[in-house]
């Protein structure tokens, strides 16, 4: 596969030389020429020290034959205008960019940008996951960003509990498809009665969030 | 009506005194305090220290559903950003983003964002007092609202993009 890297920063610096060594071919943008020198000298000629958000070096880094464009650098603004550039004026099928503010998330993917990665967000939810939450857990974004992967811990008093799951009323465009209890996971079926401290896990279009919410584990209560 | 402008350099602030002084609702934010000193003491709009890239500055600021929204800070990205997240995410109908870069500027106005180019604006103003026709790209660019007086008269086709 062919993919430009753009942004030289740690990120892009060490994204660039495991790409390489999976044996991608790789273009690395940087425009600090200063940095783009040392990186150049270190990993060999495959930097371009220039602006990935403009077209013509983006042009000159080959994105007319680019599968894929990850941008990654520290800025959310730039990585957008390279994601948008990449995307309307080279047709680049896949679009990667790094997302500082996970708040921009919904709104890169509004524009067009493929995929959205927020290192926030994931450590966030890698810290979330050990502490009780009373809230919907995002795990993921699949199926072309319209849908998240969602993970609802119930308690004791969740309105759920008791209930079969099979038979809850659930907002369309929902699935429940596993719970997970006691670490061991169990798909849901016609008779799967949900407990306390069960982690249910379902697939659903993102406005149907709170409606889920309100299902499973009742009002958010604003503690 | 209510206008929201982002980056109180000269001319957000200018634009900011002269909307107020029209008699509009302005909230003008910057990142920097001191950015507010270029206000007159006579303003009565909202001055609002913040990042007007981020949403939630700039719902707090009260951005939501206003007129006209335009993107003047000193970076050409931060206001594509913002510009594009104001009519996206904020409902904005009416937004501008000013764009340096003449490349950039008319691959967003293809994209359909409204764009004003200070580099095209000075070199057309230039090429006009000097009467020298020169092939400049028009210093704004409003695919929304094709009713809008546009400087310079052809659309120039120097720079095509991919090259160079």
């Amino acid at each position: 596969m062919f993919v430009i890297v753009v942004g030289g920063g740690k990120v892009g610096y060490y994204l660039t030389k495991e790409l390489v060594q999976s044996g991608h071919e790789v273009v690395l943008m940087e425009k600090d020429s200063l940095r783009a020198s040392q990186i150049g000298d270190e990993i060999g000629s495959i930097v371009v020290p220039h602006d990935g958000c403009e077209g013509r070096y983006l042009a000159k880094a080959g994105a007319n034959r680019a599968d894929i464009v990850a941008a990654v650098t520290g800025d959310d603004e730039d990585n957008l205008v390279i994601c948008q550039m990449a995307k309307h004026h080279f047709a680049v099928p896949r679009t990667i960019a790094r997302v500082n503010n996970p708040k921009n998330e919904v709104l890169f993917r509004h524009l067009g940008v493929d995929e959205q990665i927020s290192p926030t967000r994931m450590i966030l939810g890698s810290i979330e996951e050990n502490i009780p939450v009373h809230e919907l857990l995002h795990l993921a974004v699949v199926g072309g960003g319209e849908l998240d992967l969602i993970e609802a811990q119930l308690r004791e008093d969740s309105p759920a509990v008791g209930q079969n799951a099979s038979a809850l009323t659930l907002p369309d465009g929902c699935v429940l498809f596993a719970v997970i209890r006691n670490e061991v996971p169990l798909a849901i079926r016609a008779d799967t009665l949900l407990q306390a401290g069960d982690k249910v896990l379902g697939i659903g279009r993102t406005e149907c969030e709170e409606e889920l919410q309100r299902v499973l584990l009742g009002e958010a209560s604003p503690d | 009506m209510r206008i929201i402008i982002v980056g109180c350099g000269r001319v957000g602030s200018l634009l900011a005194e002269s909307l107020d002084a029209a008699g509009h609702e302005v909230v003008i934010l910057d990142t920097a305090t001191r950015a507010f000193d270029r206000l007159p003491d006579s303003f009565k709009g909202d001055a609002v220290r913040g990042d007007g890239t981020d949403e939630d500055v700039l719902r707090r600021a009260g951005a939501e559903g206003a007129d006209i929204f335009l993107a003047l800070t000193e970076g050409d990205n931060r206001n594509v950003m913002t510009a594009q997240m104001a009519a996206d995410a904020l409902g904005i109908k009416r937004t501008v983003a000013k764009i340096n870069d003449p490349l950039r500027a008319a691959a967003y106005a293809e994209l359909g964002v409204a764009t004003v180019c200070r580099t095209n604006l000075i070199a057309d103003a230039l090429a006009r007092y000097l009467d020298l026709p020169i092939a400049v790209g028009p210093g704004v660019q409003a695919p929304g609202f094709a009713d809008e007086p546009v400087p310079g008269e052809q659309p120039a086709a120097p720079a095509r993009r991919g090259e160079g």
